[in-house]
């Protein structure tokens, strides 16, 4: 599928390419497909690629002379780009413990929304969710796909302090906090897996186009595997898509 | 070695940052202003991306604890070498137990010091920029000591008479291009972008600066694009927020404004209280 799309210079060193104001997992691939056209041939010459919901915004390592006749040459590979060049996609498995203890928010939200502690969890490890792409902290991953009766409205204050790992439901959104920081979301339990470690060749293991899948599991196995993940040893359940 | 004696506000190790790693949400980070860092490096003959020390608000004391050659460059904080007034923006030989510190500020925010060879601290994904969330210190402190990189030492000429040009120390001028949702704007907005002149708040920092002066607007809110430091984003309150080094990599507000790679140095020079005024750059 081939996309109208728009091209903005934006400063003297950043082309914005943007799609159709959406949400929309068919829009994430063909930006992924298109970043992957444009690295094979600009790579030695590009310094970041950052990918919105709807857009892609090209940062070059050297200010652009000429930016109309750069444009042209990224609508020529949009027109000729190859889908076979994009690379595998994966679903992730996370582990997450949803006990109280660590989910401070699930009563509240049960209570709100009328729906059982169980049935949370249930609508919660049920749905597959896209990456859509990382930003606001390193390794905090825009997922989409929260199931419409676990929408759920930010604190109108924000915590000073969410710990590392926190999974938690923000508007329409779900989410997971990789380092302790503030944050308005609501938590409903957390993760040992780590979603940045600066120690990894990877940091983060997931990128944009992944999948993400939610398993509900109890405290005793979340501390089993903050153990293997603290040691190293952990291994992260993959498939690809 | 450089002992740490005071830190003051804060003092931190910087190069030009960390790139290749946005699509994983880490921001650039890297010296504030790139003019008066690179003119340190150039000065003492080191590498453009050599890491320098920067202070804010000249409130730090250093120790050197071997012989060097150094560089002050930037903010001018009536530098002192043993409480003799030195020179900056030119080649300064340091004697082994010397100390160097600061005294009235006389203009500029950001202090740069190179030291010949640069400076080390840990290598994160190819930066030795300080920044929360990715290196394990975040600003120096008090007894901390800084290690010289000599095993470069290059025994070539220092650069003393290129010319720091100082002027835009005092510019209040902040060059721009028009950002992806300039175009949402209506007129008069644009014309009081372009001819109010804006104070800077007291939210100002390496992550960027909150102007007080508002532009009313009722625009709806977009979804999550890539935002670059330079950025001026209008937020839903009026209040207009540039961007600097340390900023996210994404965001959620209009972008209505691109500063120049000039003015984002311009502006790293400036504090609370200070007054700007943006210049419509044409083109790009």
């Amino acid at each position: 599928m081939t996309y109208e799309l728009k091209y903005k210079s934006y400063g003297e060193f950043s082309i914005l390419i943007e799609w159709e104001a959406s949400i929309d997992t068919s829009v994430i691939r063909d930006i992924n497909v298109f970043k992957a056209n444009i690295l094979k041939k600009e790579a030695k010459v590009l310094q970041d690629c950052i990918i919105g919901y709807h857009s892609l915004l090209i940062v070059y390592k050297n200010k652009l002379e000429e930016v109309h006749k750069k444009i042209s040459f990224l609508k020529d590979i949009y027109m000729h780009k190859k889908k076979e060049i994009s690379t595998y996609d994966y679903i992730w498995k996370i582990p997450v413990c949803y006990d109280v203890k660590y989910g401070i928010d699930l009563l509240d939200i049960s209570q709100k929304t009328k729906l059982s502690k169980e049935e949370i969890i249930q609508l919660h490890t049920h749905n597959t969710y896209t990456v859509y792409f990382i930003g606001f902290l390193p390794g905090f991953l825009y997922l989409g796909g929260l199931h419409k009766k676990l929408f759920f409205d930010r604190k109108p204050t924000p915590r000073l302090k969410v710990p590392k790992g926190a999974v938690a439901i923000g508007g329409m959104q779900t989410g997971v906090y990789p380092q302790e920081s503030a944050g308005g979301w609501n938590i409903i339990g957390n993760t040992p897996v780590s979603f940045f470690d600066i120690t990894k060749e990877t940091p983060c293991f997931a990128s944009s186009g992944d999948q993400i899948q939610f398993t509900s599991v109890t405290e005793e196995a979340y501390l089993s595997i903050e153990e293997e993940v603290k040691s190293g040893v952990y291994k992260m359940e993959k498939f690809i898509i | 070695m450089i002992k740490v004696l005071s830190s003051g506000i804060y003092t931190a190790i910087q190069d030009l940052g960390r790139t290749g790693y946005r699509e994983i949400g880490v921001p650039v980070a890297g010296v504030m202003d790139r003019y008066a860092a690179n003119f340190a490096n150039l000065i003492v003959n080191n590498k453009e991306e050599d890491a320098v020390i920067e202070i804010v608000y000249g409130s730090s004391k250093l120790e050197f604890l071997e012989n060097t050659t150094i560089c002050v460059s930037g903010a001018n904080f009536s530098a002192k070498m043993d409480g003799k007034s030195i020179a900056i923006n030119t080649v300064l030989s340091v004697k082994k137990g010397s100390v160097l510190s600061f005294g009235k500020r006389v203009f500029g925010v950001r202090t740069y010091i190179a030291v010949k060879g640069g400076v080390l601290s840990d290598v994160i994904l190819g930066s030795r920029s300080f920044l929360k969330g990715i290196t394990k210190k975040i600003a120096l402190k008090k007894g901390d000591a800084i290690t010289i990189n000599d095993g470069l030492k290059q025994i070539g000429e220092t650069k003393s008479k290129v010319k720091f040009n100082k002027e835009y120390l005092f510019s209040n001028t902040i060059e721009v291009f028009k950002g992806p949702e300039y175009e949402w704007l209506s007129k008069e907005q644009k014309e009081k972008l372009e001819q109010a002149s804006f104070t800077i708040s007291p939210s100002n920092s390496r992550m960027g600066y909150i102007l007080n002066e508002k532009i009313e607007n009722n625009f709806a809110s977009m979804f999550s694009s890539g935002v670059l430091p330079g950025t001026v984003q209008l937020t839903p309150s009026g209040k207009l927020i540039v961007l600097m080094r340390d900023c996210q990599v994404t965001g959620g507000y209009p972008r209505v404004l691109q500063l120049t790679e000039k003015s984002i140095n311009v502006l790293a020079q400036k504090t609370t209280k200070d007054t700007i005024a943006f210049k419509l750059k044409q083109g790009v």
